[in-house]
């Protein structure tokens, strides 16, 4: 550093003037532009704006001025240091945004790799179909009802209008707690829960059941011992087979389309009296495969129909056996299998698959976690 | 039942343009449901040809048969050219030896493809070219007889024609699911008024005659059970046994799957079929006194037509004559008074027994049989006469001889009437019906109606004895109109729910379990005793109580289960053998406890039981509780991209059920404890407020190797009943504190026997209100704590309304270690 200028020496101030400090400042400017990352831009810095770079060093030769002269070239320092500074700012922004940019970039990571941090659970077929039907009728106000499953024969045959010995009973091969003469079975239907709603929760009555049924059936493709059901009643007054028709149509609605419609064959069952079977229109061709040997059908077999369940009106004695008075109300009923509706709505082609516990039988819908 | 058309037109005059597949859509809509319609063409395809046997040489062979080299002369289109050493023939290997040179034969020649796909080539075998096969029944698939080839008649026809029209009648056959209420269309008489009524055409009954008056002078019959309403019993003398039945009747037969046996049989069977009054013949020749219907003595032994030598019950009726019983009614006949090739006397019986005995023998004996199925579901009581009489007329068409006497006893009941409101049945079927329609539609099924005021009174014929409440007349007018007149409604409850509680419950539990990566299965719940046996519990254990089955679907697994775990067990089998060995598998079901309840009551059902009753009822029905299991097998995360593969452990059991409880609001306590089939050392216990719900934890390796399970398997077995009986409601939300948090750690050391879970309660009862939360975040054994001691080091957070000074974090801290030093003896650990 030098002293006071005492004698005006123009030589010794050149840093001072204007093609020198112009000099710096391209310098500066070209360094500046000359970085690419933060750390050379902060060398860069240290070298044109800090405390040794040659504009500070200039600056402090203004002392040594004469004082006509030191107004001049602080007004030029000032101005050259002021450019330096912005020149700075914005290339410090410019420098940071591409270095975030690229780091964006290198941060890429492939977002398709899996990331489970676990198994992926599922819930079976069956449990999904049973929620979803029994959500429609939960929308629509029913009740859910449930009972057991080891039942009382007289829930299961006698209350439901199949005495002793009727062929009936045949219709369906019962599971017999040992002895028979106990009178207890694993329930071969949902129905006894019919006899037991109305028994408790008495009338009117809007209630659906799902459970699980068992008879002494093959174990093959096509048949299981044990099965589900979904069984529905309603005892009110005035209860038609219009009303049945009518909730039928709209279950089928709302699990199949709105496009879908259903039809009522006469059949028997001893608990309902008119009796029918329904069916519902295919859902998957809409009829159109019937006599089309070009475009057949897998759901339907090219039927156009699938067999979905039976109904019928509420038998009076079954009324009756249930302390409800047959002048005064009336009912029906309805009933189908879940086992066959996953079977016939997913196309799973092995009812054995259901019950024999593969994981990937309950994994292959989509959302079985539901 | 098997409704053959050609029959079917046979009976009823159809409108030319009801074609098969009409008539099966017309019987599906009024509840005769038609399964398939088959085709009785023949199966066999190729020239099945017509040969005569020209001339044949038994030949010996070393295995001890003698075959037969035949010379059969198939028609000039078929036959080789022909030699010096035969005529125009083809060379056949013959095993059969009921034919003679000249004989009319059916010849599969190569290229014919019979039932089975079983394609007929030229073979060399017993060292002759043989040039096709000459066929038996039973190749052809036409009846079961194999004991020889096919003998034509002579002259039906030559050498060379196509066998199949020959063997074949070209018919459609009805295939229909008869239900239990319509009986009289087990019948084609039945059917065939069907059929009329459904193309309003007449139908003129063949069977119309009534049952007459008693009349004796017959074969002597005497009713000794009032199960027995009626019997007529025809004497027929003078039958040639070896007539055969005429072929369109053993083709009808046959179409309706019953077997050709003999005329007399033959004759019986088809006049079931056709009026649906099972019949009997006996060899009049075999009986002994007069024909008794009685109910038998326990004990006494009948040897049934099967072969089968029967004991029987005090509840069987009998028919019987002085040599005893000679028939089990309405199910089978008796051996020894079968009619045989040589039987020229036939005493034909028609009777009518009560449905219930029927049913119940048949079952007791396990014979269902053609006639029993009629029985059990009513039969025409006015038909039996106008039945046998058919069987007589066709028995001498076809067999010559002639009724000699007959025996009538008993009657038919009187006609049954119901009596309805008429408006009944548009109120039920939901759509309008007139009156004029409902009178139409039940005179056209032969049912009487009277209309009164508003009052119908509707008398059923004799075969109707379905129609005997008002909703069953409801139900025939219903079935007639068609269901599909009838509209939609969608009836509304006066009281909407929504879905119970219990219900929603159940399904978060389950939807939680899924989520956390549980995958749910189902399983048959039979079980056998070695598979408890396996699960190494106790002699007292609970799951010892099984409950067996009567009728098992299998010996070994005859009982049903007390545990879900078996059933997990052979699903991780299933799975593994399949290659998937990384399993979280989970089932919901109920399991049943034999609790010794007593027999369950047998209530009435005119009236509503009363509360007693429909107590002892539910008394009587065994524990079934809903029950929730899962086991982990393998690797919980397999090794990935991300990171080493995480082995499936007993956190994962019990986090399924704190998933399980969560999801209903409840929080588990688990502690140590010891239960088959858990490693002792490694299962927890889980409970709500003190009730035990269920067992967690990794298996007892022994269990294990029992199973054959991958080893490390572990299992969580609970009650659901048990966890959503605890299920909570609503709750309470306080302020959420915003002011700074104080945090102190502390590290314990105590015996490694006491557990974590208490240790935290002592902290937590130690550090009073200003805790807001506790966590233990380290546990650790080793050298720095000595050998039977372990550190366990928690987190604790204070909070207050306030901003906590230090010095009152700290004193909080130090209650709490108080606490834990009091009551375990605990160390601070520096």
């Amino acid at each position: 550093m030098s002293g006071p200028n005492d004698n005006f020496d123009p030589k010794q101030v050149a840093a001072l003037d204007a093609a020198a400090v112009e000099g710096y400042v391209a310098d500066a400017l070209a360094a500046f532009s000359a970085a690419t990352t933060t750390a050379a831009l902060k060398q860069a810095r240290l070298e044109h704006a800090g405390d040794t770079s040659p504009l500070a060093l200039a600056n402090r030769e203004i002392g040594a001025l004469p004082p006509q002269a030191r107004k001049e070239a602080g007004q030029r320092i000032g101005q050259a240091r002021g450019q330096v500074n912005q020149a700075f700012a914005a290339r410090q922004e410019e420098v940071a945004v591409a270095e975030l940019e690229a780091s964006l970039v290198a941060e890429r990571v492939d977002m398709s790799l899996p990331v489970a941090t676990g198994p992926r659970g599922a819930l079976h077929p069956i449990t999904n179909l049973i929620d979803e039907m029994i959500d429609v009728f939960a929308d629509m106000g029913w009740e859910v009802a449930d009972g057991p499953q080891l039942e009382a024969e007289w829930y299961n045959f006698d209350a439901l209008n199949v005495p002793q010995d009727h062929p009936a009973r045949a219709l369906q091969d019962t599971l017999w707690i040992d002895p028979p003469s106990a009178g207890k079975l694993l329930r071969t239907q949902t129905s006894p829960v019919q006899a037991r709603s109305l028994l408790t929760r008495g009338v009117p009555l809007y209630v659906v059941v799902p459970g699980k049924v068992f008879r002494a059936d093959e174990y093959d493709a096509t048949h299981l011992p044990v099965f589900h059901q979904l069984e529905g009643l309603v005892v009110d007054k005035g209860i038609s087979m219009a009303d049945l028709r009518g909730t039928l149509d709209h279950l089928a609605k709302a699990m199949f389309g709105s496009d879908t419609a259903t039809r009522m064959r006469p059949h028997y069952f001893p608990f309902t009296e008119p009796s029918a079977e329904v069916d519902v229109q295919c859902f998957v061709c809409h009829g159109e495969s019937v006599g089309n040997p070009d475009a057949p059908c897998r759901t339907c077999r090219s039927e156009g129909w699938i067999e979905w369940g039976g109904c019928g009106v509420v038998n009076p004695r079954v009324l009756k056996a249930c302390g409800i008075d047959p002048d005064v109300y009336s009912g029906f009923a309805f009933g189908m299998g879940i086992d066959r509706t996953v079977m016939f709505r997913t196309g799973a082609p092995d009812l054995r698959d259901f019950v024999e516990g593969d994981i990937r039988f309950s994994r292959s819908i989509l959302g079985g976690a539901r | 039942m098997k409704a053959p058309i050609s029959w079917l037109r046979d009976l009823v005059t159809l409108p030319a343009d009801v074609t098969t597949a009409k008539l099966a859509e017309q019987f599906t809509g009024v509840g005769l449901t038609v399964e398939r319609i088959e085709s009785t063409e023949s199966p066999v395809t190729g020239p099945l040809t017509v040969g005569r046997v020209l001339s044949y040489v038994d030949e010996p062979q070393k295995n001890g048969k003698v075959i037969r080299y035949c010379r059969v002369d198939v028609g000039p289109e078929h036959n080789d050219p022909a030699t010096d050493e035969y005529p125009a023939s083809r060379g056949i290997v013959c095993g059969a030896h009921n034919f003679a040179e000249g004989d009319l034969v059916v010849v599969s020649l190569p290229g014919t493809v019979l039932p089975g796909n079983f394609e007929i080539t030229a073979r060399k075998t017993y060292g002759h070219i043989s040039d096709g096969m000459i066929v038996s029944e039973l190749e052809l698939g036409l009846g079961e007889d194999h004991d020889g080839i096919i003998v034509l008649e002579p002259g039906t026809a030559e050498p060379g024609t196509q066998a199949q029209d020959i063997l074949w009648t070209a018919d459609e056959v009805l295939d229909i699911d008869v239900t239990p209420d319509l009986s009289y269309c087990l019948s084609m008489r039945g059917l065939a008024r069907e059929a009329a009524i459904a193309n309003g055409v007449t139908y003129e009954d063949r069977y119309r005659q009534q049952l007459p008056e008693p009349a004796d002078g017959g074969y002597p019959l005497v009713l000794e059970s009032e199960r027995c309403s009626s019997f007529v019993a025809l004497t027929i003398e003078g039958i040639d046994p070896t007539a055969p039945s005429p072929e369109w009747m053993a083709d009808r037969l046959r179409a309706s799957g019953v077997r050709s046996i003999s005329l007399a049989v033959d004759v019986t069977n088809y006049v079931m079929l056709e009026s649906g009054q099972p019949l009997h013949a006996y060899d009049a020749a075999k009986l002994q006194g007069p024909i008794r219907v009685r109910l038998a003595q326990e004990g006494e032994k009948l040897t049934t037509l099967d072969g089968q030598q029967r004991t029987l019950s005090a509840d069987d009726l009998l028919i019987t004559d002085d040599s005893g019983p000679i028939g089990m009614a309405g199910v089978m006949g008796g051996e020894d008074t079968e009619v045989t090739e040589t039987t020229t006397s036939i005493v034909l019986e028609a009777a009518h027994f009560e449905p219930t005995s029927v049913s119940r023998t048949f079952r007791r004996h396990g014979l269902p049989s053609e006639a029993s199925k009629r029985f059990e579901r009513g039969v025409d009581p006015q038909v039996p006469y106008a039945a046998a009489k058919r069987a007589a007329k066709l028995l001498t068409t076809h067999g010559g001889g002639q009724v000699t006497a007959e025996t009538i006893v008993g009657s038919a009941p009187a006609a049954h009437s119901v009596s309805l409101r008429s408006g009944l049945i548009s109120d039920v079927l939901g759509t309008r019906v007139e009156q004029d329609e409902t009178l139409r539609l039940l005179k056209a099924a032969s049912i009487d109606v009277t209309a009164l005021g508003d009052s119908l009174t509707v008398t059923a014929p004799s075969w109707r004895n379905d129609l005997v409440d008002p909703y069953d007349v409801v139900e025939e007018v219903g079935r007639h109109v068609g269901y599909d007149r009838i509209g939609l409604k969608l009836p509304v409850p006066p009281v909407t729910r929504s879905l119970d509680p219990e219900i929603r419950d159940r399904r978060a539990a389950m939807r939680a379990v899924a989520a956390l990566g549980f995958t749910e299965v189902l399983s048959l719940p039979f079980i056998s005793l070695a598979e408890v046996d396996q699960l190494g519990v106790g002699e007292q254990d609970h799951r010892r109580s099984v409950i067996k089955l009567a009728n098992p679907l299998s010996e070994t697994h005859s009982y049903l289960r007390t545990t879900l775990l078996p059933g997990l067990f052979s699903a991780v089998a299933r799975n593994t053998s399949r290659s998937l060995t990384d399993l979280a598998i989970f089932e919901k079901g109920k399991v049943f406890f034999d609790g010794g309840e007593p027999d369950a009551p047998r209530l009435g059902v005119a009236a509503r039981p009363t509360d007693e009753e429909l107590a002892a009822l539910d008394e009587a029905l065994p524990a079934q509780p809903e029950t929730m299991a899962a086991v982990v097998t393998g690797n919980w995360k397999p090794a990935g991209w991300d990171g080493p593969a995480v082995a499936a452990d007993w956190t994962h059991v019990v986090a399924f059920a704190e998933a399980a409880a969560a999801a209903v609001g409840v929080e588990l306590d688990r502690r140590n404890a010891e239960m088959a089939p858990w490693h002792p050392g490694r299962c927890a216990e889980l409970s709500v407020n003190g009730i035990v719900i269920g067992y967690a934890g990794e298996l007892h390796p022994s269990v294990i190797a029992a199973y054959k399970l991958p080893e490390r398997a572990c299992a969580v077995e609970l009650n659901a009943d048990l966890l959503l009986g605890h299920a909570t409601q609503g709750g309470e939300i306080a302020p959420l504190a915003s002011f700074p948090l104080a945090k102190e750690d502390v590290a314990l050391i105590v015996d490694e026997a006491v557990p974590a879970v208490e240790v935290e309660a002592a902290l937590v009862e130690g550090a009073g209100e200003l805790l807001e939360s506790i966590a233990l975040f380290d546990v650790y054994t080793g050298d720095q704590v000595g050998e039977g001691k372990k550190s366990l080091a928690f987190g604790l957070r204070f909070r207050a309304d306030r901003t906590l000074k230090d010095a009152e974090a700290a004193e909080a801290r130090q209650n709490a270690v108080q606490v834990a030093v009091e009551r375990f003896g605990a160390v601070q650990r520096a």
